[in-house]
């Protein structure tokens, strides 16, 4: 039975996890000790029929209760601080990272990278260049987690979340599902394939689609019908996506949201829930009729029109 | 025992004495409700036991092989189910508290006897409900119920389930406002607050959090219920509900629950140490003050089950500092118990083997609490075996060695027989030999990566679960023995005296086992609890040892 007491390494973030995780295993260790080394001790002197003092101690009890509460009070606060500094860094993706989606379902992964490649239960990634992860449910809620790399995020249905790293070791390296989501849910077992870059470019090119998923999307704008009212050319009266993405959306009723991932999702699946300000809600939900990677390719697209100029005359 | 009725010239007329079954099914006596407890949470234990008995069998192969995955999952649903509702939460709380609580404060019951029975029978018809869907099928959610699975994925058993839970949270409800009326309304003569034994302090605590926290479990339960029946769509994300919502409610209740099962804990170890000891507590009034501040504090840390589940990460920051806050009673606690020893004249009875046991368990468990507090580090480690083996620490290791000290504690005074002394402090030991093999190669297993609810694992796991099982029998013979030997003592064993641990405290002032109405007279209270020094002064005239 070959085993390993510490896991594999092989992230940027490891390194700072891991530091957190050893200073807490001193710090129980040592409080282990003023607890147990006294305990131990009182233990054995104090037994009953030994001939230890015990005339009543005179002390000042208030000192050692302040003493027993002030300091774990602090020493929390410090590891607190620590631990939500590194959390931090390891919630907020780098802009430049590589992009991938991710979507997960009872029960296996489906990955598809900007370039347009997919995947199933493979992420092929290459080393030193940071990777987010853009990620969401078909069902129920699972969580994409890579213990070499020490991240973890839940996969929730109706939202998107992300999860980034920056691999550093080439090697093979699990994704487990950590959200229990079903019968299978132990199976849910996917690997990285972190690659020299050049190894990574190669891989791309030979299971490369032809398309990225920014044309993917652009194809499926046409086909299911977005251009009809969201096209260049269109009469009818609907928002324009040029320079929408990243852009504040006033609200029908005076809010103004963001036009991210999630907003562009709910555009598309329950348009209902918010209209913008000016148009009327004509748009038919696409709900059922796109799968959760198409939603994610058509996001994609108008992504990629974030650059271009928006129409002036926005009504 | 209801076989107890040989009479002696002290206990002549002792509460066991009838023994027809309505005197037992009707009764309204606090003692033998907290008997019919006891016996209903054995049963239950013993079905959540034989649960992970088999995970812990089929989990010696990386492939799982005694049970198929979907078995799997069951199992370890059941196993959570009974062991938080129906097993942990009743344990100390409504067994040991509702025996001893009206003794320690000098009452003749607690306040609301017929109340008190409503309570048992509302936990049996929700077991009756969870016995029933286990029965018809199971269920494979986990304890925890999360959204949408429970709702739009699992099979309908979820709310036989989910029923039996709702059910029995009433009772814990009814429990909790008994003790809180019964502890305010109810105390002898001279019990002013700051003589009530510290016992009493975590079971008052407790007692807060079941009334205030139950009921937001039944309003999420009942969610869960109405989404599956009618479809309602407030965790649908399809309907544009929020799956993450229902988390934010569940631990809501279920974080405070933790302290509901650990308080009471806490509260029998106070009394162990300082009895064992011959000592008075160290630091009563921060022993008493650290009970309400971790049931207070307790209410506002919930959101630190769900670091990386898309909760904000400024959320997340203020649950953790909070969590890191409420670590510092548990502390508090642990010191003055070692301080209590010092200078004391310490015997090694079970009841003192389990209590020192637990605080060794305890603090390992409130330590690696603190790395599940710690964002980053939980980052790695959440829904990992190290969150299952930090709190079965804190739960069996710390909860479920209370149950037993304190059982062994009582004992005497519940049956009116004496437990083995042997048998039980080698029982002891078993037990802690067996814990610690069974979940501390957990920590390490988490540490490494391997998620929790896993039916199969990758082989690099294998040598921790087949220590963690190995463990696992030793720890099934330290259960098996106290379930032997303590029904053989009930009817066999040794007649107690009315105080044979030569313990302060109101419940030893009374014969054992007591009389229906507890005391001949009202005791009037004249003292500060657990004034050791008196009784040893006393011993000391007689023995010349100390």
């Amino acid at each position: 039975m070959p085993f390993h007491l510490i896991p594999p390494s092989a992230s940027t973030n490891a390194g700072d996890v891991d530091a957190i995780f050893w200073a807490l295993t001193g710090l129980s260790v040592f409080i282990l000790t003023i607890v147990f080394g006294p305990l131990t001790y009182f233990a054995v002197k104090y037994r009953r029929g030994s001939k230890a003092d015990r005339t009543p101690p005179r002390l000042a009890t208030w000192k050692f209760e302040v003493t027993w509460t002030i300091i774990p009070f602090i020493i929390g606060m410090g590891i607190f601080a620590w631990a939500a500094d590194v959390f931090f860094h390891i919630e907020t993706p780098p802009s430049n990272a590589l992009e991938v989606d991710v979507v997960g379902k009872q029960w296996m992964w489906k990955l598809q990278h900007a370039e347009g490649n997919r995947e199933i239960n493979e992420l092929h990634v290459p080393i030193g260049q940071p990777i987010k992860l853009t990620m969401t449910s078909q069902d129920v809620i699972h969580d994409f987690f890579i213990p070499a790399f020490r991240v973890k995020q839940d996969v929730v249905p109706g939202r998107y979340t992300t999860e980034w790293f920056t691999a550093t070791k080439v090697g093979r390296y699990y994704i487990f599902c950590a959200q229990f989501c079903g019968t299978s849910h132990s199976s849910m077992i996917g690997w990285v394939d972190v690659m020299h870059p050049v190894d990574y470019q190669r891989w791309l090119v030979t299971t490369g689609q032809g398309e990225t998923m920014a044309t993917a999307g652009q194809r499926l704008f046409n086909q299911v019908g977005c251009s009809g009212c969201h096209g260049v050319s269109s009469k009818i009266h609907a928002p324009r996506l040029e320079g929408l993405y990243g852009g504040p959306v006033p609200l029908e009723g005076g809010q103004v949201v963001t036009a991210d991932d999630k907003y562009i999702r709910d555009s598309i699946l329950l348009p209902a829930s918010q209209i913008a300000a000016g148009y009327q809600n004509l748009m038919p939900s696409f709900a059922g009729r796109l799968s959760e990677d198409e939603v994610m390719q058509l996001i994609a697209y108008i992504k990629s029109l974030a650059s271009e100029p928006s129409p002036g005359s926005n009504p | 025992m209801s076989s107890v009725q040989e009479t002696s010239g002290l206990a002549a007329e002792s509460y066991l004495t009838e023994h027809t079954v309505g005197s037992w099914l009707l009764t309204t006596d606090h003692k033998r409700i907290a008997i019919l407890y006891l016996v209903s949470i054995v049963f239950f234990f013993a079905i959540a036991a034989v649960a992970a008995a088999m995970m812990r069998v089929s989990l010696l192969w990386p492939d799982g092989r005694l049970v198929l995955p979907e078995t799997y999952n069951k199992l370890f649903t059941i196993h959570g189910v009974l062991m938080v509702w129906f097993f942990l939460i009743p344990s100390i709380p409504a067994v040991l508290g509702n025996f001893v609580i009206p003794m320690m404060i000098g009452a003749r019951d607690v306040a609301f006897p017929k109340l008190n029975l409503l309570s048992w029978y509302l936990f049996m018809l929700g077991g009756a409900f969870v016995v029933y869907s286990v029965i018809v099928g199971g269920v494979d959610t986990g304890w925890t119920f999360y959204t949408p699975y429970s709702t739009t994925f699992a099979n309908p058993n979820v709310i036989t389930m989910v029923a039996g839970v709702f059910v029995a949270g009433f009772g814990s409800i009814l429990t909790g406002l008994n003790f809180i009326v019964t502890i305010h309304k109810m105390r002898a003569p001279g019990m002013t607050w700051f003589r009530l034994p510290l016992f009493i302090w975590s079971l008052y605590s407790t007692s807060l959090i079941l009334v205030l926290a139950t009921p937001v479990l039944a309003i999420t339960l009942l969610a869960i219920s109405v989404e599956r029946i009618w479809g309602l769509g407030i965790f649908d994300p399809n309907l544009g509900g929020d799956p993450v919502l229902f988390q934010h409610m569940f631990w809501f209740y279920s974080h405070p629950a933790v302290y509901i099962m650990i308080l009471p804990g806490m509260g029998v170890v106070s009394e162990l140490i300082t009895c064992f000891s011959r000592k008075k507590i160290f630091g009563y009034y921060f022993i008493a003050f650290s009970s309400v501040a971790i049931a207070v504090v307790g209410f506002l840390v919930w959101g630190h089950h769900m670091f990386v589940s898309s909760q904000s990460m400024y959320a997340g920051m203020v649950f953790s500092i909070l969590s890191f806050i409420v670590a510092v009673p548990s502390a508090i606690k642990v010191f003055n118990w070692t301080a209590t020893l010092y200078k004391g004249s310490i015997t090694f009875e079970t009841p003192m083997l389990y209590a020192l046991a637990f605080i060794g368990l305890f603090t390992i468990g409130g330590l690696t609490g603190l790395f599940l507090a710690a964002m980053a580090v939980d980052v790695q480690l959440h829904d990992t075996y190290f969150v299952i083996a930090h709190f079965h620490y804190i739960m069996v290791g710390g909860m479920v060695t209370g149950f037993m000290g304190g059982l062994h504690y009582w004992w005497p005074k519940i049956s009116g027989r004496m437990y083995p002394e042997l048998l039980g402090r080698i029982a002891a030991v078993v037990t802690f030999v067996g814990f610690n093999l069974t979940f501390f190669p957990l920590f390490v297993l988490g540490y490494l990566g391997q998620p929790r609810r896993y039916h199969s694992y990758p082989p690099e796991f294998h040598i921790f679960h087949v220590l963690s099982t190995a463990g696992a029998s030793i720890l099934g013979i330290g259960y098996l023995m106290p379930l032997i030997y303590l029904v053989w003592s009930a009817r066999y064993g040794e007649r107690a005296p009315a105080n044979p641990w030569g313990a302060t405290g109101l419940e030893w002032r009374t014969p054992s086992p007591p009389p229906r109405d507890n005391f001949e007279e009202t005791p009037l209270v004249t003292d500060d609890p657990y004034d050791y020094s008196a009784i040893e002064a006393e011993l000391i005239d007689q023995t010349g040892l100390r």
